[in-house]
């Protein structure tokens, strides 16, 4: 009721993105085990979706190596999805033969980034997601589409509306169920990010949009709150806000699941997930990693003995 | 609420760093019993240790009639009241109701007015109370109207323990607007839970334009052992720089105070866009 007389959605789907992008992002390498454990028990939230690994080589990035071990080891709850990242048609083969039944792909807004990241043109790298997306199609597998710099790139700079918008209708036509704008450096403000979203709503319907937003700036809270205020209704987190920023050392990178949720909870907006459930699993995974949260609300939740 | 007493020399090259960054309001000191604060034992050597830059304000906290005659013979020339809206919490912070803390006020007050020094008012528990839980935004607006009635120029909305979230917010400006014009509001926003960004932001949208921070974050919660206290004026400088919202403030040199301070206090940055910028 409250957050229908604001104009705000009444459900916001949450992606949680802790096992992958997370992981990927943190110094130490986690066994195979504690992966599996750590997608457990967020399965057990109330979690609609939960990014679980990514079939990319090994040689790139060492933290998924495991990941057919992971796809297999995993225990899958009903009504929930893991989709896993794809970067080609290999990864996307490999993904399936190991039980993936979703997807990502991830683009990016700006030339050199792709350049950097993937080795290849953001045309190029297209042309790869492409014959993707069509493979995908036809085993009906849901195709998820990321699009990185979305806010800024640590190489570029600035980065204009337009080109998020056009590279978001490239991967929208090519089949992607829903585009996830991503603000890799967390450097956008609730300025920026309204004016990206504008420009991308002029090409793709707001219900197949996500906003998946960094915190390395502290500035992911009120970016959230601005994107869901324009109609955003599915918000990427990442539990204990794992993942520090590769581009700025020691500094933080995704933002907190449970200080999302809470929000949200605050905002009366209906999400599924159980606060206290994710906060018992960052506190799982901290613990593995020995590392404190980033998460506000666990800390002052911890503190104040309340969990 | 820094654990180490800090020296005054570092207090006062403190402000004196605060006042070049373009900043218009420095909190400088609070003139309340050294046995209750012993942190700001030293006011009246800080208040007569600072550089005073024409068109910046240095106000200090008073609790009562003692501390504000204390206030303006060290100096000051502005000064501000911490009422709340939880009797609870007034009652376990100053040992009394809110109707009594009024009343002390109320001679603050008699004597500000005489002496043309402006008071600002400070609500807190507006979003929650430690002891108390929730509060309702009906007594936030009602002590808020108090307070503006008594003659407080502005009154700064607290929320205490960070609990609060921009439906709180919302619940809660919109009763207070009702009694109190815009105009004369602020929010002293915390960010135990990572809400306050969020909280001004909203605050913002409806038309408040004071916000109260605090450089690097500095100031843990009392009520919560290891969590975090008030927003960084860095990363509040950001996103209103961001909105392209003016405030006269220069980041870098903020940025440097705050580098200053935490390595005066042998501490890490509360501020993220320090972290991510100096890797502090």
């Amino acid at each position: 009721q409250e957050s229908q007389a604001s104009g705000l959605p009444e459900y916001i789907k949450i992606v949680e993105v802790g096992p992958r992008d997370g992981l990927q992002n943190e110094r130490v390498i986690v066994p195979t085990d504690i992966k599996i454990e750590l997608i457990n028990r967020l399965s057990k939230t109330g979690l609609p979706a939960i990014e679980a690994t990514s079939f990319v080589s090994s040689k790139w990035v060492p933290q998924m190596a495991d990941h057919k071990e992971v796809m297999r080891g995993i225990e899958r709850h009903p009504g929930v999805e893991y989709p896993v990242l794809t970067p080609n048609l290999q990864g996307f083969h490999a993904a399936v033969a190991a039980g993936a039944t979703e997807v990502s792909v991830f683009g990016a807004a700006s030339e050199t980034f792709s350049k950097m990241n993937i080795n290849c043109s953001i045309e190029e790298s297209i042309e790869r997601f492409e014959e993707v997306a069509k493979s995908a199609r036809n085993m009906n597998i849901p195709v998820r589409g990321y699009v990185s710099c979305a806010l800024g790139c640590p190489y570029e700079g600035n980065v204009i509306p337009a080109k998020v918008a056009e590279v978001s209708k490239r991967l929208y036509s090519m089949g992607c169920y829903e585009i996830s704008l991503g603000d890799t450096i967390g450097v956008g403000t609730p300025g920026s990010m309204k004016r990206m979203l504008e420009a991308v709503m002029k090409e793709i319907p707001m219900s197949a949009l996500a906003v998946h937003c960094h915190d390395t700036y502290g500035q992911a809270l009120a970016n959230i709150l601005t994107a869901i205020q324009m109609g955003v209704a599915v918000v990427d987190s990442s539990v204990a806000g794992l993942g520090g920023c590769p581009y700025a050392k020691g500094a933080s990178g995704n933002v907190a699941t449970e200080d999302v949720i809470y929000m949200l909870n605050g905002l009366g907006i209906n999400t599924g997930v159980n606060l206290c459930k994710v906060m018992e699993t960052g506190n799982f995974i901290c613990t593995a990693l020995n590392k404190t949260t980033n998460s506000k609300v666990a800390l002052a939740s911890f503190s104040t003995g309340a969990i | 609420s820094s654990q180490n007493v800090v020296p005054t020399p570092v207090k006062i090259n403190l402000i004196n760093m605060l006042s070049e960054t373009g900043l218009q309001v420095i909190e400088a000191t609070s003139f309340v019993s050294p046995k209750w604060v012993p942190q700001m034992a030293d006011h009246t050597e800080v208040m007569q240790g600072i550089t005073k830059l024409p068109g910046v304000s240095y106000p200090v906290l008073t609790p009562n009639l003692k501390g504000f005659q204390a206030a303006v013979a060290a100096g000051a020339q502005e000064v501000s009241i911490f009422g709340a809206a939880s009797e609870l919490f007034t009652k376990k912070n100053i040992n009394c109701s809110i109707e009594e803390s009024l009343e002390r006020f109320d001679e603050v007050m008699t004597a500000a007015r005489a002496a043309s020094i402006p008071v600002r008012g400070y609500v807190s528990c507006v979003l929650g109370c430690p002891y108390e839980g929730k509060i309702s935004p009906a007594k936030v607006a009602e002590v808020s109207k108090k307070m503006y009635s008594m003659g407080c120029y502005e009154i700064s909305l607290g929320d205490t323990i960070g609990i609060g979230t921009p439906g709180s917010m919302k619940e809660m400006l919109t009763a207070v607007m009702k009694e109190v014009p815009v105009g004369a509001l602020a929010v002293h926003c915390h960010d135990t839970y990572g809400q306050a960004l969020a909280n001004i932001l909203v605050a913002l949208q409806m038309g408040v334009s004071v916000v109260d921070a605090s450089v690097a974050g500095l100031g843990g919660c009392p009520y919560a052992q290891g969590a975090s206290g008030n927003v960084a004026t860095e990363d509040l400088v950001y996103m209103l720089n961001g909105l392209g919202i003016q405030t006269g403030v220069d980041l870098q040199k903020l940025m440097d105070t705050g580098t200053f301070i935490c390595n005066a206090l042998n501490r890490r940055t509360n501020s993220k866009v320090s972290q991510a910028c100096c890797r502090l």
